[in-house]
């Protein structure tokens, strides 16, 4: 299995992304420029990391114009055959944008950026980013973002429900998702969702700032485990 | 040549704030009378803020190379400093006060862009930002005005260019009210040899222009950065620069690309004097010239003047000499980038500045007696001792009434704004972003950044007292240099190198100017005694409001931005007590001092107190003695006592883990000086109970006195047999004050 990061003129994240692949877990990973138009690298086994940042400054909307990139299409095919495809921060956004992903994320409740550490309770653990988590794990982990509520309508809220799509929803250390806890505003504490076919994966928070001891969090190497499907040993 | 018509006299030359004397020097230089174009040319590049005319005779006493330092100060952009294992850190602070009390988002945003180009314009990486903020009066609206918009302007820029906001200072004093301090400080790293010089080598060599079109904006910026701030400075506002951090994030990546391509032979940023100081500057320092087709630069609006043009500070551009021949590798890498990168013009052999316009030459002057090191005027002002200095009292015990409830004294300092969490600003700012950044999640003293690919972390925090640089400017400055290297050792560091910010009043009034020449030698005996030069850094004179029937100047607030190495990234101590039972230890000597302490300004409404007892040897011994224990791996925490004394040293200890403490006053010392007092050289630490043998052993090789204070506990803080109550009740305070003034 290997790694495609997308770099987007304004993507942030991407040497961050690059660095914990291949440093923190040894596996394969490279960078893939936004003006490429295909992905001949890349099979359906391998994962393209959207990764966080601002692409082309997020002047318009959060994501509005990255999903026009010409390596979209490249994405949006290998999503659509199966591919994996996880997008963190931005690059949630971007999936939102460019309809891979159910719903948007808009302006944070409080109108501010908001950049700190967070509490994640894990939803499920039947798909493939959580599966080494027990449902009801409390994850901790940075957001950094200004434009994280996330919102759907209530049909889509449903079938996200009823199709086991909801990976995360920010809580308390407790585990109760309060309202208190709600950082952004997301319906219903929403911080994390993926496709259907659970192969599309979307989250605020940053698990690749949390995969570290030298940075002091470590339980974002839980999802990249996961993701990789790796031995507990693996990782550095 | 253009305007011949009309050539400009003195009193052009006089609203340009040039004075008679230069504007005489200026017809000497040209052996002519200037016209409009060249005479703004000379105005901006002897400003203040270009010239550092009223002050680099005082900086050059500074010690400005040894220690690490790879390349001194003023010879690039920044200083360099060798971190071992083949890598650099290029580090720098500067001001944009000026510009972010007239327009705070802008000034803001344009100070981070502008400290952060200065640092990959060297070829090095910005990793780490950090900040140091004053502010009025917190409960003025117009203050609330201006926190908010500094720091929107901070976080939006920083977190879209994607560079960690990972420390800084803030501080609220009523002489900040209409000046308020914004000094942005930026960290990168390179690697050794692959460092980018601003030079125009090469007669010949191609000119380019690149990143975002020129346009009216800044037009006199560095001009009105060296003019008093007045009322009718609101109208100065096209002086304020607008910034565009997406442009600037491709201008990061495209020329830390560019440099790769091996067909940079120099490059420089363009901010304070655009287009005329990168060209002057570059020129200067090569002994070469430039001639520059103005019609050739992007501009955003049409039929734009050449002074515009010339003296525009529209951010986010740099000025690059190529390599003739290879200019096409350039050209591939910014269209990559989709950033204009335009020929503008030649370097040549003629030591002169030449700018065409319309096929004819509008200003022609030559190159180094713009520059600072070549003919720019350099003054040495007259100065005396401030009037106040004399006046200021060394408060003993019987002239301070000593507080009948601890628990309410107590209480009322805490709600100092100085003291509170600073959370609801630096929660706007993107600090864990490039994954390096280790003291987010394990608070510490200084700012901690993990370098990868080595084992070693950088340090790094901004300090300045200015209060005690008020009350002794030659004493205040050593305790700020002190206290930088203090938080550096107290975070496992070993103190490196400072860049300096020196935000004063206004130079030509005679106790402004004796306090900036006392602040200098303070830093400097400081400087020598940590042995870390000074790599550079920024003069901001004339900060102080003129209202209609007084001067209001500010405190004299030299800034220092500290770096430290930690060997190792195990090295890294944290500020927060570990577990009960630990014991609590203070390392220095306690005695009576209530000087200057945030104490008797916020509870007594005393500003009128010298600075506080302070020996730079003592001090270095004390620091010296935290950084053998921690080799030593003695040490569970270290927090040097500072604003809010002893007991806000204990607070913030207790907060992450929720801990509490008991502690017992041991010695002859009232209780509101041992908990409320500022005295210098001081540091808390916390130790498992068998390492304290250890600890006496090396403060007693050290001559420094090792006070045992009690231990942790659980959660209750408990000192001299007053129950102050539970940790959550101080920590909910310490984290609410400014919230509720500013949500």
């Amino acid at each position: 299995m290997k790694f495609g990061v997308i770099v987007f003129p304004g993507s942030n994240c991407d040497d961050d992304m690059v660095h914990i692949i291949g440093q923190v877990f040894n596996q394969k990973v490279e960078k893939i420029w936004h003006k490429e138009t295909e992905l001949p690298n890349f099979t359906t086994e391998d994962c393209i990391i959207v990764p966080g940042g601002f692409s082309y400054g997020d002047y318009l909307r959060s994501g509005a114009i990255a999903r026009f990139s010409p390596i979209m299409n490249a994405v949006i095919e290998h999503g659509n055959n199966g591919g994996l495809i996880f997008g963190i921060c931005n690059g949630f956004q971007i999936l939102c944008e460019a309809g891979l992903l159910p719903g948007a994320l808009l302006k944070n409740n409080q109108q501010k950026y908001i950049s700190k550490n967070i509490v994640l309770r894990v939803e499920t653990n039947k798909r493939r980013l959580t599966q080494y988590c027990q449902t009801n794990d409390l994850l901790t982990m940075p957001v950094a973002h200004g434009d994280g509520r996330y919102y759907c309508d209530a049909e889509t809220l449903q079938s996200l429900k009823d199709n086991d799509q909801i990976l995360f929803r920010y809580s308390n250390s407790q585990g109760e998702t309060t309202e208190t806890e709600n950082i952004n505003g997301s319906i219903e504490n929403i911080a994390g969702i993926c496709n259907k076919a659970g192969n599309i994966f979307g989250m605020m928070p940053h698990p690749e700032r949390a995969s570290e001891q030298t940075v002091g969090l470590t339980d974002g190497q839980q999802l990249f485990m996961s993701l990789m499907e790796l031995k507990l040993e693996t990782a550095v | 040549m253009k305007d011949k018509v009309s050539l400009p006299d003195f009193s052009v030359a006089q609203k340009l704030g040039l004075t008679e004397d230069e504007f005489q020097k200026i017809i000497e230089i040209l052996g002519r009378v200037p016209n409009f174009t060249e005479l703004s040319i000379f105005s901006v590049m002897w400003s203040e803020h270009c010239s550092y005319k009223n002050s680099i005779k005082y900086l050059k006493t500074l010690p400005r190379d040894g220690g690490k330092l790879l390349v001194g100060a003023g010879e690039e952009n920044a200083g360099l400093v060798d971190i071992g294992d083949g890598w650099a850190c290029a580090f720098k602070i500067e001001s944009h006060n000026h510009p972010s009390a007239i327009e705070p988002y802008q000034g803001a945003a344009t100070g981070v862009g502008g400290i952060h180009r200065d640092i990959f314009t060297m070829g090095a990486r910005p990793i780490a930002a950090l900040n140091s903020l004053r502010f009025g009066d917190i409960d003025r609206p117009h203050t609330k005005h201006l926190i908010k918009g500094v720091v929107k302007g901070i976080g939006d820029y920083g977190n879209c260019l994607g560079v960690p906001t990972v420390g800084g200072e803030v501080y609220f004093r009523d002489c900040y009210n209409q000046n308020i301090l914004v000094n942005a400080m930026s960290v990168g790293v390179v690697k050794v040899g692959e460092t980018m010089s601003a030079v125009a080598d090469g007669p010949g060599n191609p000119v380019f222009i690149v990143g975002s079109a020129t346009g009216k904006d800044g037009i006199h910026g560095a001009t009105f950065a060296s003019a008093d701030l007045t009322e009718d400075s609101a109208k100065d506002l096209p002086a304020v620069q607008v910034g565009d951090p997406f442009q600037e994030k491709l201008l990061l990546e495209a020329s830390l690309e560019a440099y790769t391509t091996g067909a940079v032979i120099g490059m420089q940023d363009m901010g304070a004097a655009g287009i005329t100081c990168s060209t002057s500057e570059m020129s200067a320092k090569s002994g070469t010239g430039m001639r520059i087709d103005l019609d050739k630069v992007p501009t955003r609006q049409s039929n734009m003047l050449p002074f515009e043009i010339l003296l525009s500070e529209s951010q986010e551009r740099m000025l690059i000499v190529c390599k003739k021949g290879e200019e096409d590798k350039l050209l591939k890498v910014f269209d990559k980038w989709d950033l204009e990168c335009e020929l503008i013009g030649e370097v040549t052999d003629t030591g002169r500045l030449e700018f065409i316009s319309e096929g004819e030459v509008v200003a022609d002057v030559p190159a180094e007696p713009l520059v600072l090191g070549g003919g720019a005027p350099v003054y040495d002002r007259p100065y005396e001792e401030a009037k106040y200095y004399s006046q200021l009292i060394d408060y003993t015990e019987s002239q301070i009434t000593e507080p009948e409830d601890y628990i309410a004294a107590a209480e009322k300092l805490m709600s100092s704004p100085n003291l509170a969490s600073k959370k609801w600003i630096y929660e706007q700012y993107d600090h864990t972003v490039r994954v390096n950044t280790m003291k987010t999640n394990r608070h510490a003293d200084s700012a901690t950044i993990r370098v990868k690919g080595t084992d070693k972390a950088l340090a790094m925090n901004v300090d300045c007292n200015s209060t005690f640089v008020y009350a002794d400017p030659y004493v205040g400055s050593m305790i700020a240099v002190a206290e930088s290297a203090r938080n550096i050792v107290c975070t496992g560091g070993k103190p490196v190198a400072i860049t300096n910010c020196l935000n004063f009043g206004n130079p030509y009034n005679k106790e402004v100017y004796w306090q900036f020449v006392n602040a200098i030698k303070g830093m400097g005996e400081a400087c020598r005694k940590f042995n870390t030069p000074v790599t550079g850094g920024n003069v901001s004179f004339y900060n102080q409001t003129v209202l209609p029937d007084s001067v209001e100047p500010i405190y004299p607030t030299p800034t220092i931005g500290m770096l430290g190495i930690l060997d190792d990234v195990n090295d890294f101590l944290t500020l927060s007590f570990q577990k009960p039972g630990d014991i609590i230890v203070l390392i220095g000597e306690n005695k009576f001092d209530l000087n200057s302490s945030e104490y008797l300004q916020w509870n007594h409404k005393i500003s009128n107190s010298k600075a506080p007892s302070f020996s730079l040897d003592q001090e270095y011994r004390v620091q010296q003695c935290i950084i053998k224990a921690n080799e030593d791996k003695l040490l569970e925490s270290a927090h040097d006592i500072s604003e809010g004394g002893l007991l806000n040293n204990l607070l913030e200890s207790c907060h992450e883990n929720e801990l509490g403490v008991d502690i017992h006053r041991n010695q002859d010392i009232r209780l509101d000086s041992f908990l409320f007092g500022e005295a210098q050289s001081r540091i808390v630490v916390s130790i498992d109970k068998n390492n304290l043998q250890a600890l006496k052993n090396i403060c007693q090789s050290n001559s420094v006195e090792l006070v045992e204070l009690g231990k942790v506990t659980d959660t209750n803080i408990q000192i001299d047999n007053i129950d102050f109550g539970n940790v959550g009740k101080w920590k909910t305070l310490y984290n609410e004050v400014i919230e509720q003034k500013l949500d």
